[in-house]
């Protein structure tokens, strides 16, 4: 058994060494793109549709004939939602399947769990969700909105635009939420918002008794001064939520809640009647209008073959990260990931919010920040954008531990966490 | 309305009507195109302005443009109002009411409004809206005035309280009136007798005026007065705060007996580790959106029978599965709990990947019938209908499963299978068919949970796995082999959660009533109402 063990992969070892010196020789190989999304348990909910977009993005591509005249290949496998299977795929990606990108991840502990794979086999991942921040990393291309990309011209809006004096922060127990009501805490203390005026509630996964928490919104509500929710409530517990934010009456327009992880996709399962005005941040909305967007909701019905079926921000992220890899590759003129890592930083390319968003050299985008308000039809329609595009700021400046930080992928620097004030490389987190 | 009614009652004054309507029409077409152009701080302006023409149709024109029901038709630049008919939109114009054909969403431009402009059109049509011939539409004039008050509104108001004849219509026009009072520039006199006023309604919205109050008052009495105000009317609120915990524990307390009432036939009394309970519970959910999903397309007028029509079904659909379960799996693996514990547990993931395959991961909507959606006062006790249901059809199930036990049969074959098998299949009860059936009823009765819990949670293939931790606990808890432990279990851990919720947050809350539940089962092992007798051997 053992013998036979060591022999197969012995055998795997050869003829993957021999299958990477013939496929740098054919020309005419296709080229491997990975896709790590959980098409089971929890996260498939979100991460299906990923897939999906992946699939489309690389069957367009080939229609096009491809890149560097070879054609594309998806590797599809299936982290079924468990974070360590997904460092395990993650290097089944990589290593034996020898994939020039994988397009991945949702959860930030996903992230976080195949991050180390990704820095010792030197690969690519495109990570296409909004998340908390305080990271970057040299093999990791972050396509969605970091902090300051979402919460914070969020909160912004609603204290300028709806006069918001109290705020009631709430999320699911676990990194991302509390690391955002963190900076979240901090921004308001420094717009000179008071301790009092501030209540933070944390609930756990999936939570489905929302009574009491909506009741004690409503009690914090009362105070007479202007009150807003903003939500970092994680994808599965926002149903149950909204419908008993619904059910008890409140109104967007006396407390309206703000949520970071409810797209179109979220609000498929919820009659948004009665949630009219509730406000989301994102960088993209399907109901965006202009031609590019509307190619895309059409190539995805079509591709998906229902006329119903919605798009959402994490699938424009997908759009803007592999559009930008086929750039970075041509200009490369190989998928050799240093060269690719390399040409990424200053690859510009549309995004479908009507604009262009540009890599920049701490591996994050430029993105505008779209404020929308969920209509009847399950869809949000703009009422605030930022004038212009928003720069990334991985390291939080209001947080004590990262404010002195940088990250810039370019030499000379080539660092993730520069610490401004020592001048040198390596601080907090990686 | 009131333009049209004095159209066609006073027939003498028709010539002259007309000639004024041309004329208004004029100024009110300027008025309503103001509505569609620039900005959302132009059509703010442009709100007020119409308002203050004093035109018959600002009020529906306005509750059109609130309601997203504001277009401006591509084809012609007409302002149209559009409410949905079908897969189109109904049209008429705006301005003068007509019909105008139907349209689709394609082909119009839709006004677009924000919170702030809501917020804004309400209080402007609360004070259009006062005295409308419609009792509860003036109601909601006077609460949404209330809560935000104008104080340009206060001759309205006088106006409206002359000539108000519903009492409680009245008073709350007067408690409308108070509120606009303690924001206008009015005497000392004036403003303490209104908070007098607003403190007697003393419910949430009371006590968000009061606050404000205190906030922006100068006059140092007003504002002690405020003050002591604001703290008697919270001091009544705290009374009503334990008694909407309790509700709130009942209610969460009626989830958890659905969701366990069938975990605890099928492992209380038959002790069948059954961890795809939950998956029963989701077929229950699936079902009912089968059923609107068929009634959406075929029947919509059936749509708030759905409800009903999905209960046999979901029933049926669950206890197939769970006799297809018992019969292919489970027997056997009778006496083996182990076993039958990953049997079934791997039984749930085939389930949930079943239904993720057939109906696609993502949530799928299901609608709640009217008489479900909405919440009544009951003194300052928020109670919504869903959860009343819910609390009531719990009880139904739980009083019918008590009665198919001991009143039928089935039931007296089932207790004494599980009681002595042997004796039982001496006396020449076909034990395998009692045990199938027995299986059936279980997850049937999940199934009938499922109806239930997809007005409450997401339609998901995962909404099972939320449920069986739970289950497991209220069957444990309240002992094995006890309906009635099963009822005062949910119940006693759902008041308990609910009371330890907001003191310690829902995560630590959680934790516990886990712990609690843990140090319980150490001095009882048997749980709240432990079998007595041979029976337990």
């Amino acid at each position: 058994m053992k013998l036979g063990s060591i022999l197969k992969t012995g055998v795997v070892a050869a003829g993957l060494l021999a299958g990477a010196a013939g496929s740098a020789l054919a020309q005419g190989a296709p080229i491997k793109v990975g896709v790590l999304h959980s098409l089971s348990g929890t996260m498939a909910i979100s991460e299906t549709t990923l897939k999906d977009v992946m699939l489309m993005l690389i069957e367009e591509q080939n229609k096009k004939g491809g890149v560097l005249g070879r054609k594309l290949e998806a590797v599809v496998v299936d982290p079924a939602s468990n974070w360590p299977l997904f460092a395990e795929k993650a290097r089944e990606l990589l290593q034996k399947e020898k994939v020039a990108a994988v397009f991945g991840c949702w959860t930030s502990v996903s992230r976080k769990s195949v991050l180390p794979v990704f820095e010792e086999l030197n690969g690519i991942l495109f990570y296409p969700v909004q998340y908390e921040g305080e990271e970057s990393s040299r093999n990791v291309f972050y396509t969605g909105a970091a902090p300051n990309q979402q919460a914070i011209p969020a909160v912004d809006y609603l204290m300028n635009n709806e006069k918001v004096q109290r705020w009631v922060l709430a999320g699911t127990d676990y990194v991302y939420p509390r690391t955002t009501n963190k900076i979240l805490e901090a921004y308001l203390k420094q717009k000179g918002v008071k301790q009092e005026d501030i209540m933070i509630n944390y609930t756990p996964f999936g939570h489905s008794d929302w009574q009491s928490i909506v009741a004690e919104i409503k009690k914090f509500g009362s105070a007479g001064k202007k009150t807003a929710v903003v939500s970092t409530i994680n994808g599965d517990a926002n149903v149950p939520f909204y419908k008993e934010l619904g059910n008890a009456g409140i109104k967007a327009k006396d407390i309206p809640v703000v949520a970071f992880s409810v797209g179109e996709e979220e609000l498929a399962g919820i009659d948004t009647k009665p949630l009219l005005g509730h406000l989301a941040a994102w960088n993209y909305f399907q109901s965006v209008k202009n031609p590019s967007n509307e190619a895309f909701i059409k190539a995805w019905q079509t591709f998906t073959k229902n006329p119903k079926r919605v798009t959402n921000d994490p699938m424009e992220a997908h759009v803007i990260g592999f559009n930008m890899w086929i750039e970075a590759v041509k200009k490369a003129g190989t998928t050799d990931p240093d060269a690719v890592i390399d040409a990424m930083i200053g690859i510009t390319v549309p995004n479908l919010s009507g604009g262009y968003s540009a890599m920049m050299p701490n591996h994050h985008i430029t993105k505008p920040v779209l404020i929308g308000e969920i209509q009847g039809n399950g869809q949000f329609d703009t009422v605030w954008q930022t004038p212009g595009l928003v720069v990334a700021e991985e390291w939080s400046p209001y947080l004590p531990d990262s404010k002195d930080l940088i990250a810039d992928w370019r030499k000379p620097m080539n660092c993730g966490n520069f610490n401004v004030v020592s001048g040198k490389c390596g601080g907090k987190g990686k | 309305m009131f333009f049209l009614r004095l159209l066609t009652g006073v027939s003498s004054a028709l010539a002259v009507v007309l000639i004024t309507a041309t004329a208004w029409a004029a100024d009110l077409q300027t008025l309503v195109t103001n509505l569609t152009t620039g900005g959302f701080g132009d059509r703010e302006k442009a709100i007020s302005e119409l308002v203050a023409s004093g035109e018959a149709r600002a009020a529906p024109i306005l509750e059109a443009l609130a309601a997203g029901q504001l277009y401006v038709r591509k084809a012609d630049n007409v302002v149209v109002i559009g409410k949905a008919d079908g897969n189109k939109l109904a049209l008429s114009e705006a301005v003068s009411g007509k019909p105008a054909g139907s349209g689709t969403e394609a082909e119009l431009d839709r006004v677009r409004v924000n919170n702030r402009l809501r917020g804004v059109i309400e209080a402007a049509v609360g004070s259009l809206t006062l005295m409308s011939p419609d009792a509860r539409v003036r109601r909601d004039a006077a609460d949404s005035l209330f809560k935000r008050p104008d104080p340009t509104a206060l001759g309205a108001l006088d106006a409206a309280i002359a000539a108000e004849k519903d009492a409680r219509i009245k008073t709350a026009f007067q408690e409308a009136r108070a509120a606009v009072v303690l924001t206008s520039d009015a005497s000392k006199q004036d403003k303490l007798a209104a908070l007098e006023v607003v403190r007697d309604k003393g419910n949430r919205d009371a006590l968000s005026v009061l606050q404000a109050a205190i906030n922006s008052q100068s006059d140092p009495e007003v504002k002690a007065a405020a003050t002591a105000a604001a703290a008697s009317v919270r001091q009544t609120l705290a009374g009503w705060e334990a008694a909407q915990n309790v509700w709130y524990g009942i209610s969460l307390g009626s989830v958890l007996l659905l969701a366990a009432i069938g975990l605890a036939i099928t492992f209380g009394t038959m002790g069948v580790i059954n961890m795809a309970h939950g998956e029963m519970v989701m077929l229950g959910a699936y079902t009912t959106f089968v059923v609107q999903d068929i009634i959406r397309t075929s029947f919509p007028h059936l749509f708030d029978a759905s409800l009903l029509i999905a209960l046999p079904l979901a029933f049926l659909v669950a206890g197939v599965v769970g006799i297809a379960i018992e019969r292919g799996i489970i027997r056997f693996l009778y006496g083996r709990p182990l076993d039958t514990l990953l049997a079934t547990w791997g039984l749930s993931l085939v389930l949930q990947q079943a239904v993720r395959s057939i109906f696609g991961p993502s949530n799928r909507e299901v609608g709640a019938p009217a008489f479900m959606s909405g919440a009544f006062q009951l003194g300052q006790l928020t109670i919504t209908y869903g959860r009343l249901w819910i609390v009531v059809f719990s009880l139904l199930v739980f009083a019918t499963l008590i009665l198919v036990l001991r009143k039928t049969p089935l039931g007296l074959y089932m207790r004494a299978v599980t009681q002595n098998r042997p004796m039982a299949s001496a006396m020449g009860i076909r034990t395998p068919r009692v045990d199938a059936l027995t299986f059936g009823l279980g997850s049937g009765i999940a199934g009938l949970a499922g109806v239930a819990l997809s007005q409450i949670d997401n339609v998901s293939p995962n909404l099972g796995q939320g449920y069986i931790i739970d289950s497991f606990m209220v069957v444990v808890f309240g002992g094995v082999g006890n309906l009635f432990g099963t009822l005062v279990g949910a119940t006693a851990l759902g008041i308990v959660n609910k009371f330890l919720e907001p003191y310690a947050g829902a995560v630590l809350g959680k934790i516990l009533v886990l712990v609690f539940i843990i140090l319980f089962i150490q001095r009882r092992p048997r749980g709240l109402f432990a079998l007595k007798g041979r029976s337990v051997e």
